[in-house]
């Protein structure tokens, strides 16, 4: 197959067109935009597969953006990472978009909102794809704001507070990706090159030069603020309560995820750190804020009244696994990272969204409100909470334990105890705060006024109830065949040179 | 026979309680019939662990190099034998129990009962570390439900305070878990130790003694960790048969048993003076236990703190390092739980049938409840290690191990042990039978067959296995294989 060939380039070729034709469809008519965005996100999540499929096989592929050799031309490439992580991406995307047709008509009910929500929506997983697949740093600085502005834009149509949010996620995103920018700025003088790989083979010859330190540092924090990480947090919590659901549940399992694979590539692929000017530990900061990140994030969670306010919490704890893999910069460490860019997403995916189950059929999602009324009459969606909340905390044989086994046996060959007492500190608090939500929605008894409501709130709609449930059973069986994983794709991913 | 099956077969039983809810008599007779037919495919396994090659089974890697695997030992069998037998039993009773107070919730109640049971047979035919934690996890899971049942306050209290307990122990097993792999490369429980961690440094070895200590002796409740366990008790008296006899502190026990047998091993517990440690704490526990069972008015946390002391015999039996003490704590084991769930049983049907929970109130109770309370009897005589009953055999090879081991100290714990036993258990015989009764009790007669038959069972059981303790799952035959094979084949 001809078109095949393209393959790198395939997501996004499919989303871009699917973000401008959704306008169009939407004046023939309302209701084509979501079914056009399912179809887009699932073609793009099937081509990922393939892609990655053909990865395993072949080994990293390479593209030229138009015949046009680097460095002056683009080059796309999927090697076994970014192949992996594109293909989490668009399928948590596909699911999500799946889900979320009754639940944007409920939370966006202004008239012909919902069209340009879904553009929106695939223009932002465009340029994650983007940011994942290109070869050039320029480009992923393109992307990174494609999908920035479509992302502000997500959040910032929930209501009037998530407007102030989003303004808020606007300032200091463009903060992060000015910080990107000139740290490229640093590297382009020194080096000459845009392109990832050439940047590699110049790169040995100028690390002594502080302009090279101080590049990639700037990078580094800039994506750290983009990743959430510790204390550049600010942020996020905001950002994921106020949006509409559909949009939390988009961004916060990918969003930041996408941050993390550039961290990975500038650190680990592109740069040396300990070769970037006098020893820089680069990579051992990102691990040391994000062991301070992830005691904050879960301390913060359980003092959260909202479940959407504590889930994103508990998101910047859990990116603090991703950066606690990064510090260890191991092969265990890695794995556990990458494996748990995958993991979390799924879980966080699950949460979210039945987050949004409260929302729509209980009217909110206060915790101290929550009680059985809602385990009665959604017994599915509080189910397949449970096993988030469990996952989370990390009990065998759900995925959210097989992160922490890897991370916890990285920390051991580092002889790193303190951060292996923060990752099971870490289960502990989580059960603290998922416990807390469990506990409510099994065991407290519903007050007086329930009798009024009883027909009125019953179990999500099938279109709601299947992506959950999908998440749901993939969260044990991803969980039970992790090591297929690890050793189909992650081992085969460990950067050149660690162990 | 696959190792799994049993495992397998109260896993889809407890979908299908699930899904009759509604009809109760179906949904208790998946809870009969899995039992059963649990028991039987553990039988299956019986032969073949006795011959020495146990049955095995892999699926696939939980991580790399790591199967998930099970082998079904001699050691586990007996485990496995014993909570498979007495679910039967359980299930019997629970069904009287359940209905007679006729208690909420009880499709949530036999669904967790059978995940229970599920990884209570799971962890004892685990063959290596990895698979045994995730057993060991799901049980703490399972048990949330039922230590909770009552939904009150103070059961929801119980209930964060065992999964507080629980949860930091599944915790700190991991990292154990962790660091045994990086250090030794291997997780497969070995008969006599995992030979790569005679490699390993004498800080790892202590630091993974104290994480293993810690990790095991929450569900073995031994001191100062078993605050769980009596606050538990608030649990339906079924379920602290479970927790008490069947699963969840046996749970704890065997990890022991496994820990010092398999992982470990007797020569690296020597070299490094961790048995001496361990048996502190063991002889502790015992003493301090019935010490404090003597306190309690509630015949239920009498009965837990009596728990408390005689898991710590079956720890002590491991610590002592010689095969006759290993084969007794094995056969402890086993045979404190026939006693004990005769005991628990006991307790619930004098609640169900007089609503009754202290001891002090129980004065005469043996002329209302004559076969409660003379199987009650039974049970407490036999806790107490006298003959005939099945105590006395395994306490007198605990005995005869800590001889082997020149350890006249434990001789005299357990003798004394055993006189405490007899101090807190035998006053409230005296009550029951020959004290009058206080206040007029309504209706005529013992509690309902479906609580009586039970309870009369595991206390002829108890018996039984103290006349001829090889009879039928070969206890016996089956705890000398396992001393055997960890004591011979040492590295």
């Amino acid at each position: 197959m001809g078109i095949l060939n393209n393959s790198p380039a395939l997501p996004v070729l499919i989303l871009l067109p699917a973000a401008i034709l959704i306008p169009l469809a939407g004046l023939v008519r309302e209701r084509l935009a979501y079914h056009l965005a399912v179809l887009s996100t699932g073609l793009a999540a099937a081509v990922s597969a393939l892609n990655l499929a053909k990865v395993l096989e072949g080994g990293a592929i390479h593209y030229w953006l138009g015949g046009w050799f680097p460095p002056i031309g683009i080059e796309y490439v999927l090697d076994h990472l970014s192949a992996f992580i594109v293909l989490v991406v668009n399928v948590i995307a596909f699911l999500v978009i799946l889900h979320s047709r009754v639940l944007v008509a409920r939370e966006i009910p202004a008239p012909g909102k919902h069209v340009p929500y879904y553009a929106v929506a695939l223009l932002m997983l465009c340029g994650f794809n983007g940011i994942l697949v290109t070869g050039d740093f320029f480009n992923l600085y393109v992307w990174l704001e494609i999908s920035s502005l479509a992302l502000y834009g997500l959040v910032a149509v929930g209501g009037k507070k998530s407007a102030v949010a989003a303004f808020r996620y606007l300032i200091m995103g463009t903060i992060g990706a000015s910080f990107y920018l000139i740290g490229l700025a640093f590297l382009f003088t020194s080096t000459g090159t845009l392109n990832m790989a050439d940047m590699k083979a110049v790169f040995p010859h100028i690390a002594g030069q502080p302009a090279a330190a101080v590049g990639l540092v700037l990078m580094v924090v800039g994506f750290g603020l983009k990743m959430a990480l510790f204390p550049l947090h600010g942020w996020l919590p905001d950002a994921y309560t106020q949006a509409p659901s559909s949009s939390s549940a988009l961004i916060a399992p990918v969003g930041t995820k996408v941050a993390a694979y550039v961290l990975f590539r500038l650190l680990f692929f592109v740069f040396v750190p300990e070769e970037a000017g006098r020893g820089l530990p680069v990579a051992q900061a990102v691990g040391w804020l994000s062991a301070a990140g992830i005691i904050f994030g879960s301390v913060m969670a359980i003092a959260q009244k909202e479940m959407k306010r504590m889930l994103a919490y508990s998101s910047i704890a859990q990116i603090g696994y991703i950066g606690l893999g990064i510090g260890l910069a191991n092969s265990f460490g890695f794995i556990g990272a990458v494996l748990h860019v995958m993991n979390h997403a799924v879980m966080k995916a699950l949460l979210f969204l039945t987050a949004g189950h409260f929302r729509m059929r209980l009217g909110h999602s206060r915790i101290p409100e929550l009680d059985e009324t809602a385990r009665r009459r959604m017994p599915w969606t509080t189910a397949a909470f449970s096993v988030g909340a469990l996952s989370m905390v990390g009990l065998p044989p759900a995925v959210g334990f097989f992160s922490k086994w890897y991370l916890a046996l990285g920390t051991i060959d580092r002889s790193n105890w303190i951060f292996l007492g923060v990752i099971l500190a870490s289960s502990l608090l989580n059960a603290v705060y998922f416990f807390r939500v469990i506990e409510r929605l099994y065991l407290v008894k519903s007050g007086p006024k329930d009798g009024e409501s009883e027909s009125a709130v019953s179990e999500a709609p099938a279109s709601m109830l299947l992506p959950v449930l999908l998440l749901a059973a993939a969260i044990i069986v991803l969980g039970l065949l992790n090591a297929f994983v690890v050793k189909g794709v992650l081992q085969a991913a460990v950067p050149p040179g660690m162990t | 026979m696959s190792p799994f099956a049993p495992i397998l077969v109260s896993l889809a039983a407890a979908v299908l309680i699930l899904a009759s809810g509604r009809r109760a008599n179906l949904r208790e007779a998946w809870t009969l019939a899995a039992a059963a037919a649990k028991f039987l495919l553990v039988l299956a396994l019986l032969p073949p662990a006795l011959a020495g090659r146990p049955a095995e089974a892999v699926l696939f890697e939980l991580s790399p190099g790591v199967r998930f695997a099970l082998r079904a030992d001699a050691l586990g069998v007996s485990f496995a034998l014993l909570s498979s037998g007495l679910w039967i039993l359980t299930s019997v009773y629970s069904i009287g129990y359940m209905r007679g107070l006729k208690e909420h919730k009880q499709t949530r109640y036999f669904a967790s009962f059978a995940v229970c049971l599920s990884s209570a047979v799971g962890i004892a035919l685990s063959a290596n570390l990895l698979t045994f934690i995730v057993f060991y996890e799901i049980l703490t899971i399972a048990t949330y439900p039922l230590v909770i049942h009552k939904e009150a306050p103070a059961a929801v209290r119980a209930g964060r305070k065992y999964l507080a307990y629980t949860l930091t122990a599944g915790v700190v097993l991991i990292a154990a878990a962790a660091i045994v792999w990086r250090a030794a490369g291997s997780l497969e429980f070995t008969a006599g130790g995992i030979g790569g961690l005679a490699g390993a440094g004498a800080g790892t070895i202590k630091a993974l003694f104290v994480l293993f200590l810690a990790g095991v002796g929450v569900k073995a409740s031994v001191m100062p960790l078993h605050g769980w366990l009596p606050t538990a008790m608030i649990a339906p008296t079924p379920v602290s048969a479970l927790l008490h006899a069947v699963a969840v502190v046996k749970a704890g026990v065997f990890g022991a048993l496994r820990v010092v047998g398999f992982v470990f091993g007797p020569r690296l517990m020597a070299d490094h003076g961790l048995n001496m440690v361990l048996a502190v704490f063991a002889g502790a526990t015992i003493v301090l236990a019935s010490l404090l069972a003597f306190k309690q008015d509630n015949l239920k946390r009498r009965l837990a703190y009596s728990t408390v002391g005689h898991l710590s015999y079956i720890v002590l039996g491991a610590a002592l390092l010689a095969p006759t003490a290993y084969a007794g704590a094995v056969l402890h084991m086993a045979f404190h739980a026939t006693m004990k769930i005769t005991l628990f049983f006991c307790a619930g049907a004098i609640y169900v049938r007089l609503h009754r929970e202290n001891i002090s109130q129980l004065d005469g109770v043996g002329r209302i409840m004559p076969w409660t309370m003379g199987a009650f009897a039974l049970g407490a005589v036999g806790l107490a290690g006298l003959p005939p009953l099945d105590g006395f055999i395994s306490k007198w090879y605990l005995g005869l191990g800590a001889a082997e081991a020149g350890r006249t100290a434990a001789i005299l714990l357990l003798v004394g042990s055993g006189l405490l036993n007899a101090g807190y258990f035998f006053p409230i015989l005296q009550r029951a039978f020959f004290r009058p009764a206080k206040e007029k009790v309504e209706g005529k007669g013992d509690a309902s067959p479906l609580l009586v038959v039970p309870l009369a069972a595991t206390a002829a059981l108890s018996l039984i296995l103290g006349l001829w303790p090889d009879l039928g799952a070969r206890f016996m035959t089956l705890a000398k294989t396992a001393a055997a094979a960890v004591f011979g084949g040492g590295p």
